[in-house]
């Protein structure tokens, strides 16, 4: 099908022996109906957007505004991840677009080998998120080190020694802190990784955009096996409620976004 | 969609919290292929101009309305 003119085609992701009753009945980006194109066993999910919202030059100036970017994020989310539900579905990076459908019938044979590795990849599986915040009183909460030498005779005396002393003793505290802090996170991704096929760092969350006041010490997303999650769910909240001033939170399902390795992503098996 | 554990420690709107965490993957995820429009529209790019967006929203959320006069949009 060709599209009109100021047109083009959205391309959502591509799933593996998705049934067509099955096809997303949520709106695509900008409300259109979202469709799908088949190939052989690969189905991609489209819709029509307007150039004029879409195209090279609106999309440099719409994706700066908060809302445009929502919109689209949560409609492209929306529909992956109604797919991912029922069939395997491979994520496609958000505002990939093509002239019209055929081109996009043509994306799959061309690349149905990339495809289908990505797709054997996260076939019965799922991702989930978990940030881990420390907390003042895990910040703070500074059991004496053993190297941590209190009662070190003072190199002079006098109030200025004193407060180098002191100066002194206030850094190597954060820099505890900060070792112990970073430790823990170690050790709780390595205790979730158990229960994981494999494991992508995020980069930590601008404290300004999650609005949390603790700070975020992993941002990490695991991909499970579908036999694993109950588990996964089982230790995460072990490690929230064992971890003093640590607190761990759970996203999913997430579609596999953060394990579509095409080569060009770092995401890879870990363990 | 979201699970959360109940930590007693205060929770932020889930709207935004949900937002970033999608943009996290949204932005570094996925299928990376060339499409036929956006060709110029790199990665970097991409991310980069999203999460000024957002941050440029935030900030002027956080200041109030006073201060967004001196944004260059």
């Amino acid at each position: 099908m060709t599209e009109p003119a100021g047109t083009a085609v959205y391309l959502y992701g591509v799933s593996r022996g998705l049934d067509p009753a099955a096809l997303p009945d949520t709106p695509g980006v900008g409300g259109a109906p979202v469709r799908a194109v088949t190939a052989g066993d690969l189905t991609a999910l489209v819709s029509t957007v307007r150039e004029a919202d879409y195209g090279e030059e609106a999309l440099r100036v719409n994706l700066e505004d908060l809302s445009f970017l929502e919109a689209t994020a949560r409609a492209h989310h929306d529909v992956v991840d109604q797919a991912a539900r029922t069939a395997p579905t491979a994520p496609v990076r958000i505002a990939t677009l093509y002239r019209d459908d055929d081109r996009v019938a043509r994306l799959l044979t061309e690349q149905h080998d990339t495809f289908t590795r990505a797709l054997d990849r996260i076939t019965g599986r799922s991702e989930w998120g978990v940030k881990a915040y420390a907390y003042a009183e895990a910040m703070a909460a500074a059991p004496a080190g053993a190297g941590e030498d209190t009662t070190a005779p003072a190199g002079g005396s006098g109030a200025g020694a004193a407060y180098l002393r002191n100066r002194q003793a206030q850094r190597r505290q954060r820099e505890d802190a900060g070792r112990r802090i970073t430790a823990q996170a170690q050790a709780i991704h390595a205790e979730l990784a158990d229960h994981a096929v494999a494991t992508r760092q995020h980069p930590p969350q601008d404290p300004k955009l999650s609005g949390h006041d603790g700070t975020q010490i992993l941002n990490v997303a695991y991909l499970l096996d579908d036999d694993q999650v109950e588990g996964f769910l089982a230790a995460v909240k072990d490690v929230d409620a064992r971890l003093p001033g640590i607190g761990a939170e759970v996203t999913g399902p997430w579609p596999p976004y953060s394990f579509i390795d095409t080569g060009d992503t770092e995401a890879g098996e870990r363990r | 969609m979201t699970v959360t554990l109940d930590t007693g420690h205060p929770r932020v709107p889930a709207e935004r919290v949900a937002l970033v965490d999608l943009l996290d993957r949204l932005l570094a995820g996925g299928v990376v292929i060339t499409g036929d429009l956006v060709i110029s529209i790199a990665e970097v790019d991409l991310v980069h101009i999203s999460l000024r967006a957002l941050i440029t929203t935030v900030r002027d959320e956080l200041m109030g309305d006073d201060l967004t006069g001196e944004e260059d949009r």
